[in-house]
């Protein structure tokens, strides 16, 4: 069995809408047979924390230096393209 | 649909229809609703302008009313609370994912928030309620409390 991943999520203040993502991810998850350790910070602190994850979902835009897989987050706060994204996210925890 | 909303929206803090011709304008007129009512600092106001300006809020629906979760660190939220006010015409936020892009926005949750694991029903609330074109339709016509809490539940 594969290593737990850890997902970072972000937003501007790491506190309401990477809340909303985490949680939408988290249950998507959990239905499709997926756990997962998850962070959640400022946009700005992701390059400071990256190297200690696997990939990051974000709603806001990240710094172009972090080398890390970036997901855009924005479609669990809109619902657009959703399934789209959470195929994305089952795809990099299966790696 | 959207369970949970109206426990952490205050009525007093609701602003419908409102004249408000720039995004800084509504999110003054919401956060002062907010201040009066013991939700947050004076220093809430300043903070959430400032915080549009660098990390925007706008969230695309593909509408021409979009909307908008304006917000900022905890430290200026005294209790969690949200306030809401719908436009009678469209101001313009940023796109959170894309600052560049500007958004036409007729919906605007300003979220109070200072601990993220009490507060995420209500945030799932609020986006129950951005991902329902029915609800957010029922809201743009909504002219007294009766029609809001209508929509909202």
């Amino acid at each position: 069995m594969s290593r737990q991943k850890t997902i970072l999520f972000a937003c501007g203040t790491g506190i309401a809408t990477s809340t909303a993502v985490n949680v939408a991810v988290t249950e998507a998850m959990k239905k499709r047979g997926l756990t997962f350790n998850a962070q959640q910070a400022k946009a700005t602190e992701v390059p400071g924390l990256a190297d200690g994850v696997d990939f990051i979902v974000s709603t806001t835009p990240i710094s172009a230096s972090v080398t890390k897989p970036v997901i855009k987050g924005l479609a669990f706060l809109t619902g657009i393209g959703k399934d789209k994204v959470l195929d994305e996210i089952e795809a990099e925890l299966r790696k | 649909m959207s369970d949970g909303l109206m426990q952490l929206l205050d009525p007093e803090a609701i602003v419908l229809g409102s004249d408000a011709s720039t995004n800084e304008e509504i999110i003054r007129i919401l956060a002062g609703r907010l201040e009066a009512l013991g939700y947050v600092k004076s220093s809430y106001a300043d903070a959430v302008v400032h915080r549009e300006r660098t990390t925007p809020t706008g969230l695309p629906l593909e509408r021409a009313d979009n909307v908008a979760v304006p917000h900022t660190d905890p430290e200026h939220v005294l209790k969690p609370g949200i306030a809401m006010g719908t436009l009678r015409k469209p101001v313009t936020f940023a796109n959170m994912e894309d600052p560049d892009e500007k958004l036409p926005v007729g919906f605007v949750f300003l979220l109070a928030i200072n601990d993220k694991d009490k507060q995420i029903e209500a945030l799932q609330s609020v986006m129950a309620t951005i991902q329902n074109p029915e609800a957010l339709d029922g809201l743009r016509s909504a002219r007294t409390l009766d029609d809001v809490r209508a929509v909202l539940g």
